[in-house]
């Protein structure tokens, strides 16, 4: 029945920005496990005649996620008001970008970027009941915090797809450091909107389906999937899936209707008047440019082809930045002072043998160093090593006659018993080692 | 002793305090006498504060020498001042006490001047009557059956009946102007961004300026001289420098070019109205100045551009007030306010928007470009402020549409963000005042206010009282 | 188009957009006032505009920003947060029970 339909979806992304300030008063963006209201002023609890000033880091930040997605920064860009009631959002308006957003046309794994623009977030609310009655209570710490909003074309076509693109964004955004992007704590959030066209068919279905609640990337890719099967259901019964907005309920593993909204909203944009718009020279857009770091990509190639390391290697390393700086900075003392392999820095790193974070790279060469100089297998390993030899007599036979190259076989073979915890480098020579004696 | 203390001009005021021919607890208790003799049939205040409270604050000034050491004044409802109550005109503040201070009183405050209260006005600034308020409605002290004008008019009536020496104002569409034309002040309408809007109560963003009244053009100059600058807390204040208003005030206007522009002199003005103004223009030319006549050709579709702009934007400045966080609940707006954000609401609105409020964003292209053309070939305009000598209570208020009329010399300044200095030249024959309005090009207030106050050196309609 | 025949119908789609809570004769007031509004509002529909850009600013500013740093000054504490309502509770605005997602 799915093969009958293919998926067209399309993701609606919000990250709020690690800066120190919010994005249009001085209060604290870390907003996180403050006392209710306690982190407010005149500007971001809407207080009558309070005025907004843009935070320049954070619009800075915000071009920047947008060249690390190629996108094209216009030149001329704006503010505008994005009219609506709700108790969580003080001013009854809210600040964003309409028209003229800081970054667009952009593209990332082959899913386009249909814009980047510069937002701020909103009050939090809490359902509770006070006295018996139900109520909602409402907290404005979090009013104001810079919120970045990515926007994608119709492009994805499957769940997986989905969560790899989101994958590789929340690595760029960890890597550009303007967000901790964490799912979890809400410093990043997705909505995904699904629908379904019959193959061949061209053009965009006449309905979609948005998808809130939403807590992390393998929710995401179930709640498609999900939202797959509910559409492909109702179509072949001849019926349109509702356009509508749904909750994914992760304990029941479904999607369910919220109260839905039969007409969009009319937000009544304009230009916001009390902020100046923006206008970039070339040398402002240069400047950014320059300070954004070597993305992912562009790193894994540079580490393969530098330190002559695998993809695989390369991958692993350059996950997290902070990794990757770790293993060249302890490349870089290693060529001073102690001469060590890349490939055994690079491999005690990716497999774990210390915390990075609390060891120094000098301190690793140090123990790096002070291992190869004997070869170190304890009983444990030893005894993993006799019973691959034992297991795998051929092979033994095949080494002592000469063919070398089956070593890595039976190494292979102790790596899995060891589940990788031992250094290849020594359980190979501990194997030469023993064949050659008996 | 020193009953007429409360005449005396702000530079007058300034020397005899220096000189302690007066204290300043003297000074205030001379103003708070006069209000306690007249705000009962005036109303300019909604909110006085405590005389013992005023007191205080003026003893903990002793030991700060600074530029209005101890003068009182007073600022419309619209100005956020910490702790003392905060309407704009409007119940749905009733009782508010804001938690910090709007930038205009807080630089009053750092230069030594004491508020003694908040005036009344239109709620919000919609109006320019001072009809469309919650509280009692300020009276023109001229004539008690007569508006004080709006939306500023309890500053105006505060100013005129010499219970501050001066106020601060806002003029949104000529809401400084209007108010002090009716009751024969000095107003400033500034170039928009000279003063910050920080604590301002919002009307409309892009039209909304703060600006000083008082009795005399002099007195404009040092208030001016005092709040306006770049305002870190307000994005659209200007960085321009602001220049010494008091030091070139005197300079002569000779061979100063004055543009009059025809269509400030329409069928519907009063025919004294139109004379005065035209008195003035000849002492002008007595000055030294020539006069030449120009065209704004668009001020009639000002009005129309003007009454899409400034509700669009008030139905966005007042979503605020829900109820939740501070004030009372929606249904507490007068009528005159929900027609305003209804016109706003439906000018926004999806389909309607282009023909509506884009529209007017690009009459205001042509507006300016007609103040443009103008300043091509004068150093500034005069005009009349009002069509009309203040109406009676009543008249304007119950006719919408009549009411945006009467507006229509004032509101094409706003739209295009130029100053204009309103002063009082001349009474008509039953007594009422005659206001004329000099603009100038943006950031000219030097040249209006020179101009200004040469025609208050050779006249002296800003030194009648009113009979009180 | 005659934009300035409002059925009752939109008077009360505006006033809900813009959360007015108005009764009836309130409704059928404010339908007259804007249709007179708006009869002479629509003037401007005879402005020729075909050559004008819009200004939505006349200050000609351009790139106004603040630093990125806290500013302990305007920080309101939770008191002074909280002081403009009575409906509260622990340190939160409370308001009824709301069921929409937005």
């Amino acid at each position: 029945m799915e093969n009958k339909y293919e998926p067209i979806i399309g993701l609606e992304i919000h990250v709020e920005l690690k800066t120190r300030s919010k994005m249009f008063c001085g209060c604290r963006a870390d907003w996180f496990g403050l006392e209710p209201n306690t982190n407010t002023c005149p500007v971001c609890l809407g207080l009558p005649g309070a005025l907004p000033v843009p935070n320049k880091k954070a619009v800075e930040w915000c071009v920047a996620l947008g060249m690390a997605l190629d996108c094209e920064i216009p030149e001329f860009s704006k503010f505008d008001r994005k009219n609506y009631f709700y108790p969580d959002l003080p001013k009854g308006y809210q600040i964003s970008q309409y028209d003229k957003p800081f970054a667009i046309k952009g593209k990332l794994k082959n899913i386009g970027i249909t814009r980047v623009h510069m937002e701020e977030d909103t009050g939090k609310l809490l359902h509770a009941q006070v006295n018996g009655e139900n109520c909602t209570l409402i907290d404005f710490n979090r009013s104001g915090v810079p919120l970045v909003e990515i926007v994608t074309e119709p492009d994805i076509r499957s769940s997986e797809e989905a969560r790899i693109f989101l994958k590789k964004l929340h690595q760029i955004i960890r890597y550009i450091g303007i967000s901790d992007a964490d799912m979890e704590k809400g410093s990043m959030r997705l909505e995904p909107n699904i629908s379904l066209r019959k193959i061949g068919e061209k053009g965009l279905p006449n309905y979609k389906v948005e998808v809130k609640n939403i807590n992390s990337f393998n929710f995401a890719k179930k709640a498609i999937d999900y939202e797959i099967k509910r559409h492909a259901d109702l179509l072949e019964k001849g019926e349109t899936p509702k356009q509508e907005t749904r909750g994914w309920d992760e304990k029941k593993g479904i999607t369910y209707s919220q109260r839905s909204k039969e007409e969009a909203h009319d937000y009544r944009y304009f230009p916001e008047p009390d902020i100046p718009p923006i206008r970039w020279s070339k040398d402002q857009l240069s400047v950014i440019r320059k300070q954004l770091p070597e993305l992912p990509d562009a790193k894994i190639k540079r580490i393969i082809k530098d330190f002559s390391l695998t993809e695989y290697d390369s991958t692993i390393l350059t996950d997290e930045l902070e990794t990757a700086n770790y293993f060249e900075e302890a490349v870089k003392l290693s060529t001073i002072n102690y001469q060590l392999s890349t490939k055994v820095i690079a491999n005690w790193i990716i497999n774990k043998r210390v915390d990075i974070t609390k060891t120094s790279p000098e301190e690793l060469l140090k123990m790096i160093q002070a291992k190869s100089q004997v070869v170190q297998i304890d009983e444990n390993e030893l005894e993993f090593i006799i019973k691959v030899l034992d297991a795998n007599p051929k092979a033994v036979a095949d080494f002592r006659s000469g063919k070398e190259s089956v070593i890595m076989f039976l190494v292979g073979q102790v790596m899995r018993e060891t589940k990788g915890k031992t250094d290849a480098q020594q359980v190979k020579e501990k194997i030469v080692q023993l064949l050659k004696k008996s | 002793m020193k009953n007429d203390i409360t005449e005396l001009t702000i530079k007058e005021l300034l020397n005899s305090l220096a000189k302690k021919e007066f204290s300043s607890i003297e000074l205030i208790d001379a103003y708070l006498k006069n209000i306690n003799s007249f705000e009962e049939n005036i109303k300019a205040f909604i909110t006085l504060l405590d005389r013992e409270e005023i007191h205080a604050k003026i003893k903990n000034l002793k030991f700060k020498i600074k530029n209005l050491s101890g003068l009182p004044f007073s600022l419309k409802d619209a100005y956020i001042t910490q702790d003392t109550t905060t309407t704009a005109g409007s119940k749905i503040l009733d009782g508010y006490k804001p938690k910090y201070n709007a930038t205009v009183y807080q630089k009053l405050l750092d230069n030594g001047a004491v508020l003694i209260g908040k005036n009344s006005q239109d709620a919000w600034g919609h109006g320019s009557t001072s009809e469309n308020t919650d509280y009692d409605i300020p009276r023109n002290p001229y004539d008690l059956n007569r508006v004080a004008g709006g939306s500023s008019g309890g500053s105006a009536a505060a100013v005129a009946a010499n219970m501050v020496p001066f106020a601060i104002g806002e003029d949104t569409g000529g809401s400084i102007r209007n108010p002090a034309s009716f009751c024969n002040i000095t107003g400033l309408k500034v170039t928009y961004g000279r003063v910050s809007r920080y604590g301002a109560i919002a009307y409309a963003s892009s039209l909304d300026t703060v600006g000083p009244m008082a009795k005399s053009v002099e007195d404009i100059a040092y208030i001016l001289s005092i709040i306006a600058g770049k305002d870190p807390y307000d994005a659209t204040t200007s960085p321009n420098p602001v220049p010494n208003y008091i030091e070139n005030l005197s300079r002569d206007i000779k061979n100063k070019i004055i543009g009059v522009p025809k269509e400030f002199f329409q069928d519907g003005t009063d025919k004294e109205v139109i004379q005065k103004v035209r008195d003035a223009l000849k002492i002008f030319e007595k000055l030294g100045a020539n006069i030449c006549e120009v065209s704004i050709p668009s001020i009639d579709i000002g009005v129309a551009a003007y009454y899409l702009l400034a509700p669009s934007e008030t139905s966005s400045n007042l979503a605020r007030y829900d109820g939740i966080r501070f004030g009372h609940s929606r249904d507490k707006f007068t009528q005159e306010t929900m027609r305003r954000i209804m016109i706003g609401t439906y000018a926004l609105s999806a389909g309607y928007y282009d023909a509506y409020y884009k529209k007017s964003l690009k009459a205001r292209t042509l507006i300016i470009n007609d103040y443009n053309n103008a300043f091509k070939k004068c150093d500034m305009l005069i005009g009349p402020v009002n069509p009309t000598p203040a109406p009676k209570f009543g008249e304007l208020i119950s006719d919408p549409v009549q009411l945006m009329l009467s507006d229509v010399y004032t509101l094409t300044q706003n739209i295009a963000g130029i100053p204009s200095l309103a002063l009082p030249c001349g009474f008509t024959e039953s007594g009422l005042p005659i206001g004329m309005q000099i603009m100038g090009k943006m950031f000219s207030e030097e040249t209006i206010l020179q101009a200004g106050f040469a025609y208050q050196q050779a006249t002296d309609w800003h030194k009648r009282k009113p009979k009180l | 188009m005659d934009t300035s025949r409002l059925s009752i119908d939109l008077v009360k789609k505006i006033a809900e957009l813009a959360k007015l809570p108005l009764d009836e004769k309130n409704f059928s007031i404010l339908q007259k006032q804007l249709e007179s509004s708006f009869t002479y509002i629509n003037k401007i529909q005879s402005l020729d505009t075909s050559n004008a850009r819009e200004t939505s600013q006349v200050t000609g500013l351009e790139n106004i920003f603040r630093e990125d740093e806290v500013n302990k000054k305007r920080n309101l504490t939770q008191q002074e947060s909280l002081s403009g309502s009575t409906a509260i509770y622990k340190g939160y605005f409370k308001v009824k029970a709301i069921f929409d997602e937005e």
